[in-house]
């Protein structure tokens, strides 16, 4: 296939991915949706958001890039431009994220046939959710510091431990756990697996309540919990170099199986519409300059977010091929942080009007969505951690540890 | 210019534009490395700064600029020039930008934009000369410092066929390297784009005592300039200005995207050799995550550069928007790294031997030509809000108009 036809194939999958999107736009809601498939709380919302993702997969949009045997559409390069266009549409966001950017791609890489037909599918279609055990209360930003422990007995492997952190456990049928197997070695002596979670013996979740009151987190208490070795995920001792293919996934390295809605490009229009309903200074806020200034300041953002993506896949316009991609996580966070902020902030007093008040400005949505920013600028690799990794990796400055 | 409405690939930034590039930058690192350029514009402060005189330029190495045909690249094939697309311009001038050239190269290009966008028989007869080797500057700015295309230095008024001049054009850049001025001038209520020669009767030009030791700058007196017919470019002029004006923006903050990722690279550089405390500095996250984010802004301003370039190549009606963001990006990149790279090298960067104070005075100088980022936010405002609506406060100062 040339060149010229690969981009004519893209162009109309864009197109059909648009037409898609308008004509099923999905219903609204039973009730409020979280901002980021992190928070996803209640049975309601978990039954609307799954219904849309296995929707979308059966239409092309998820899992496009991957091969067919297991479960994917096989094509080449179109991912990104549903990924794009879910985006763009501001439709519900997919709820599987554990899945489709941290399990799949990981499953993928360090698999075997076995288990890349077994996995892959369920993360794809949303029909298994996956949660993932890395964190841990005395792992944190050090995630090498792993206490949770697997010990193989026969065919199996008996784990014990306490993690922390753990988004969708509630929901989720499939965990992708580190361990620890060995105490000689703190890189060497982790091992992953793909846990079962859901009504499997040993295994206790318990919601964590977040500053905002709500749940969404929760701890994933191991008692003797027995995983067949058959779900272990390459070598023993194997375990860091499969977190950091996670990892790596997680930051937006890879197009991943599927992303999107939940909506980056509305946020702009969003704060706008919010300074043109509200008062400053006897003035429309959209008529204050500090105000304007500071929208446009995050539509300048919004639009860098956007080029940096497109940049990332112009080697000749990259000094360094990390340089874009390793920034992600940490500017995606930040973008989401600096809109919410900026939006409690126009919003004056009536920014202190929570979720359950009738007046609040969408429904409380500043608020909550400033408290719940701090979420992702601590989460996977706290944002200071992100800013090691790229001044160590990518500047090559000394190393922190 | 084309009005196709796809979006360039890649940029539009391929195999030839990559290969320009990476020509000038070669060339510029061997021509004008570090050490040349401090002995060369940085030897002493007296003779510029006590005694007024113009910061010194190396005329030999313009020559053989001149003669790899980069005054006509953006000039058309027709007149000369090799038509180069603005997206390959703003590659090489982030080289120019990298390496702190002095030179007349971006008023010529800038110049030369304008030129284009008028078109007719007058501006490529110009064009021409500047393919030939020409040099050239705009005269476009008056005394207030507006960057507002429309608001003319000059009034010019009409005797027989011919335009006389009156009036002082403001900050004029590299006006004495400079052969041709390319202008705009008040006639009655239009605005009349003409060319003339910097060595023209009633025409002075009067340097400006400026910090950047890279460049020079003139107020230019008119004192009945006589010009024919050959040179009245248009007397649509501002029409053809704000048409020309994104790529000037572009122009400008490709210039300070290439001087600013030098300064965080000097930095980088000087924060793994320096020791305290018995290590690189670079170990510490005073040190490190600063220049994370520098790294950060100068990508952002980096990706928002070749997109406005893209846009304005592929005559989409996003390109003033995308041209706004560029420059306020850009601007704002330069004035963070510049004052990070004098900060964290400490009292070496704070001497003039060291020579980190020429690229932190290009950029000082380049953030506020063309409008600095705030003025930047509030054209993009009134673009993606709306006018401000309910405040006479803001409106236009009776005095000007």
């Amino acid at each position: 296939m040339s060149s010229a036809d690969l981009s004519l194939e893209h162009h109309e999958f864009g197109e059909y991915v648009r037409r898609w999107l308008a004509e099923n736009a999905p219903p609204p809601p039973p009730e409020r949706l979280p901002i980021t498939p992190i928070e996803v709380m209640t049975i309601g919302q978990r039954d609307y958001l799954q219904a849309w993702q296995r929707k979308c997969y059966d239409a092309g949009l998820v899992g496009a890039d991957y091969p067919k045997d297991y479960g994917g559409h096989g094509n080449i390069g179109f991912q990104r431009i549903a990924n794009q266009e879910m985006n763009r549409a501001g439709v519900p966001f997919l709820i599987n994220i554990v899945g489709l950017s941290m399990a799949a791609p990981t499953i993928l890489q360090h698999g075997t046939e076995e288990q890349k037909r077994k996995f892959i599918p369920g993360c794809l279609s949303g029909e298994e959710i996956w949660c993932q055990g890395f964190s841990e209360p005395g792992a944190g930003s050090d995630l090498a510091n792993q206490r949770t422990s697997a010990v193989r007995l026969g065919d199996e492997w008996i784990v014990n431990g306490h993690k922390v952190w753990t988004s969708l456990g509630h929901f989720a049928k499939w965990m992708i756990l580190v361990t620890r197997t060995s105490k000689d070695d703190k890189y060497n002596g982790l091992t992953y697996f793909l846990c079962p979670i859901e009504g499997h013996p040993g295994v206790t979740v318990r919601p964590l309540v977040k500053i905002t009151g709500e749940t969404g987190f929760n701890e994933v208490f191991f008692q003797d919990v027995r995983i067949p070795d058959a779900y272990r995920l390459d070598d023993v001792g194997k375990g860091w170099a499969v977190a950091m293919t996670t990892l790596l996934a997680e930051r937006g390295a890879s197009e991943g199986a599927g992303s999107g809605g939940g909506g980056g490009e509305s946020a702009i229009r969003d704060l706008i519409a919010l300074a043109r309903g509200t008062w400053r200074n006897g003035l429309l806020a959209a008529d204050d300059p500090v105000t304007r200034d500071a929208i446009m300041k995050r539509a300048i953002v919004a639009e860098g977010l956007r080029q940096n993506a497109k940049r990332a896949r112009v080697p000749a316009l990259c000094d360094h091929p990390m340089r874009l991609p390793l920034q992600q996580k940490l500017t995606g966070s930040e973008f989401q942080q600096d809109n919410a902020r900026l939006g409690v902030e126009i919003a004056g007093a009536h920014s202190t009007l929570y979720k359950r008040d009738p007046r609040a400005p969408q429904a409380g949505h500043w608020p909550l969505a400033f408290l719940n920013s701090y979420g992702n600028t601590i989460a996977a690799g706290t944002n200071e951690i992100q800013r090691n990794i790229l001044g160590e990796r990518v500047l090559g400055l000394p190393k922190s540890k | 210019m084309s009005t196709t409405k796809t979006a360039l690939r890649d940029f539009g930034f391929g195999q030839d534009e990559a290969m320009l590039r990476d020509m000038a930058r070669k060339m510029l690192a061997e021509r004008l490395p570090m050490e040349r350029l401090r002995t060369l514009v940085a030897a002493a402060p007296e003779p510029v700064y006590d005694k007024g005189e113009r910061p010194p330029w190396d005329e030999q190495l313009w020559a053989e600029i001149v003669a790899l045909g980069w005054t006509g690249l953006a000039v058309g094939e027709a007149e000369g020039g090799s038509n180069i697309s603005l997206v390959g311009i703003a590659g090489i001038v982030e080289e120019v930008g990298r390496h702190a050239l002095p030179s007349p190269l971006i008023p010529t290009l800038m110049a030369s934009l304008v030129l284009r966008a008028a078109g007719g028989d007058v501006a490529c007869e110009i064009l021409k000369r500047i393919a030939g080797g020409a040099t050239a500057s705009l005269a476009v700015t008056n005394d207030r410092g507006s960057w507002e295309p429309e608001d003319a230095p000059l009034v010019a008024s009409e005797q027989g066929g011919d335009l006389v001049l009156h009036g002082e054009a403001r900050f004029v850049q590299d006006a004495f390297k400079a052969n041709i001025l390319v202008g705009s001038a008040k006639l009655g209520d239009k605005l009349v784009l003409w060319a003339a020669k910097t060595n023209a009767d009633g025409l002075s030009l009067q340097a400006d005592h400026i910090h950047d030791l890279t460049r020079d700058q003139a107020s230019v007196h008119f004192n009945g300039v006589r010009l024919g017919a050959d040179s009245i470019v248009s007397r649509d002029g501002a029409e053809i200005l704000k048409t020309a004006w994104p790529s000037l923006l572009v122009l400008v903050s490709a210039d300070l995207c290439g001087a600013s990722e030098r300064l965080l690279q000097t930095t980088v550089d000087y924060a793994k050799e320096r020791v305290q405390f018995d290590r690189p500095i670079g170990f510490f996250q005073a040190v490190k995550h600063p220049l994370v984010n520098a790294m950060v802004e100068i990508d952002r301003a980096r990706s928002l550069l070749y997109h406005a370039a893209a846009e304005i190549v592929a005559g989409s009606g996003r390109a003033e928007i995308a041209a706004h963001m560029a420059k306020s990006a850009a601007s704002d990149a330069a004035a963070f790294i510049s004052d990070r790279a004098i900060q964290l090298h400490g009292g070496i960067g704070f001497t003039w031997e060291y020579g980190l104070h020429i690229y932190f005075k290009r950029n000082l100088h380049n953030q506020t030509l063309l409008g600095d980022g705030v003025h930047h936010r509030k054209k993009l405002a009134d673009l993606l809000i709306g006018p401000v609506s309910t405040s006479p406060n803001l409106g236009r100062d009776p005095a000007t108009s």
